[in-house]
């Protein structure tokens, strides 16, 4: 079957949609709930190690996806849990060390390939093409997610507990149960990713999901506008295809990612959606100037 | 033995984490930030030692170039970077400062190259030995000059007009104002001592690897941030017993059954998630 994308354009596109799926699955946590993480990457690396594990005991993509999610998320409450007890810069600082638990213990473990990673792993019988559709079928999935639970009592009860904790806690609003929820489900959607992403590469390493990928996931909610599903969705597919387009951003990659976060921090902290309304707001002034 | 000799190992590398995480106390003590990119002062500090030293020949001048430029740096990126933020939520700045501190890390590698720099002649290379205990003197120098520096801090803000200004403005920032104390000054002076004690740390780094890379700070950023919250965020206190304590069971640690399991950076975390749990306000906390 003949395909109007070839097999590089397919990756790109494979790439985009996991870090959508990535990026919406923080925003999900640190968007809505507005519970900091610094070490989002490391749900995304136990998903892709549980889901590797399992596709190597000879269980199919699907079933190793929800094992990936199962144990992402089981990680996830508990990491939850500590966010009941710490909040602000303290639960910054936990997150970012479950980040460095999980390449620390990884890269000593044997039987997870230490720094080698794990290789040799059988892969999904689709095509690349039909993996790319099922890709974005997952983002798309996961966007319909997103948007419902915004919009749910669940999104109304996050963004108050983002705004004020302990006005929420006054409110009648189950504050533990809701964070607990958002890093359930903002994790469990990580661990998803973290499958397909093993899945579309040949080797695994405690190095994919380290502390400079959490910042790189963190960066797209950031960029995007933390809790705006469309900037978040655009941060993330611009932020992974431009270094990969350009070559030139691609060696200053890091330098890029580094400025980018610092430039938009100190001018925009609403980020991309930030920009937007400001500048919806600054049309109409415009127009009215004229009429 | 070697059980002494792991305590001293512990107590040396304290002082280090000391030097470094006494300036990212007072940051947060005054303004409430966790300042990520302190520890490019300490790459920077060590990359102009030995670049200074290796140029000129001069090891005190590069020294001097190298704890003044730091500590100047500090307070133009204070004036740059988190002045103009600071009426923005918390996490703002965080990530501002984490995307400051990479930025800086790629900025080294493009001015001083991707293998690192070393000392052509590495000055103070000697090594004692007590019995069976090997102390390099450069690790020596890092106890003395923690030790020193950080007294000399504490004198500093217990006995001098300025000192107090300082404490006065920690403790309550716009009464000190109302007192007429310069507040903006105060924190430029922050930056600059904090950054230049990094700088410091920096060049004691760089005697005993003899190697600073772009990524050196990587490890000591995250510790240092590990270590502030350990010891209550804001504790001076909190902050120096954190650093020994972390030095030690690092030590401790690397030799047991832990240090099969996980590595020697996963020990610090590990342990400040443990105290966390316990103490979710760190172990002292001022308020």
């Amino acid at each position: 079957m003949e395909h109007f994308l070839d097999s590089y354009e397919i990756s790109l596109v494979v790439k985009a949609a996991i870090s959508v799926i990535m990026a919406l699955s923080l925003n999900m946590i640190t968007g809505f709930c507005g519970q900091i993480s610094l070490g989002h990457a490391a749900f995304q690396g136990v998903g892709a190690y549980t889901a590797v594990i399992l596709t190597l005991q000879g269980y199919n993509f699907a079933f190793a996806t929800a094992g990936g999610m199962i144990s992402a998320g089981t990680l996830g409450f508990v990491v939850g849990l500590t966010s009941l007890r710490v909040r602000h810069d303290f639960l910054a600082i936990t997150t970012m060390g479950v980040a460095f638990l999980f390449s620390g213990i990884v890269e000593q473990t044997k039987a997870l390939g230490d720094t080698d990673g794990i290789s040799n792993y059988p892969h999904p019988e689709f095509d690349p093409f039909g993996y790319m559709v099922m890709t974005l079928t997952l983002a798309v999935l996961v966007l319909a997610i997103s948007i419902y639970v915004q919009r749910s009592w669940m999104g109304t009860a996050f963004k108050s507990i983002a705004d004020d904790e302990d006005t929420a806690r006054l409110l009648g609003i189950d504050v533990a149960r809701f964070k607990l929820a958002a890093f359930v489900i903002g994790t469990a959607i990580a661990g998803m990713g973290g499958s397909i992403y093993a899945h579309q590469t040949t080797i695994i390493q405690a190095s994919d999901f380290g502390f400079i990928e959490s910042i790189t996931i963190l960066s797209m909610v950031v960029f995007g506008g933390v809790g705006s599903i469309p900037g978040v969705i655009i941060a993330a597919i611009i932020l992974t295809l431009f270094p990969l387009w350009s070559q030139v951003i691609g060696d200053y990659k890091l330098l890029f990612y580094g400025g980018l976060l610092f430039i938009m921090m100190r001018f925009s902290p609403q980020g991309l959606s930030g920009l937007a309304s400001d500048a919806v707001k600054w049309a109409r002034l415009e127009r009215r100037k004229v009429v | 033995m070697t059980e002494i000799s792991l305590l001293v190992q512990g107590l040396l590398d304290g002082s280090l984490y000391a030097l470094i995480s006494v300036g990212l106390t007072l940051v947060y003590g005054l303004l409430r930030i966790l300042h990520v990119a302190h520890a490019g002062f300490f790459t920077l500090g060590g990359y102009l030692c030995v670049v200074v030293t290796n140029a000129t020949g001069s090891f005190p001048l590069a020294i001097l170039v190298a704890i003044v430029a730091s500590g100047l740096l500090g307070m133009v990126i204070y004036r740059l970077v988190y002045h103009p933020i600071l009426r923005h939520p918390p996490f703002v700045a965080l990530i501002a400062s984490i995307g400051l501190f990479i930025a800086m890390e790629e900025s080294f590698r493009i001015i001083f190259g991707e293998q690192g720099v070393a000392y052509i002649a590495p000055p103070l290379q000697i090594t004692l030995q007590m019995g069976e205990l090997f102390l390099p003197i450069s690790k020596i120098i890092a106890f003395v000059a923690a030790t020193t520096l950080i007294g000399g801090l504490g004198l500093l803000a217990a006995k001098t007009r300025t000192g107090i200004a300082w404490r006065a403005t920690v403790t309550e920032p716009e009464m000190a104002s109302s007192f007429g104390i310069n507040i903006i000054n105060v924190r430029y002076l922050n930056f600059f001592i904090g950054s230049a004690l990094a700088a410091v740390a920096g060049i004691i780094f760089s005697l005993t690897t003899n190697l600073v890379e772009p990524t050196s700070g990587d490890v000591w950023s995250y510790k240092a941030l590990a270590i502030i919250v350990l010891g209550g965020l804001g504790s001076m206190k909190g902050t120096l017993i954190a650093c020994f304590a972390l030095g030690i069971i690092e030590a401790y640690c690397t030799t047991n059954i832990i240090g099969q399991i996980m590595n020697r950076d996963a020990i610090a975390f590990a342990f400040l998630i443990v105290v966390l749990m316990i103490r979710p306000q760190g172990l002292f906390t001022k308020r």
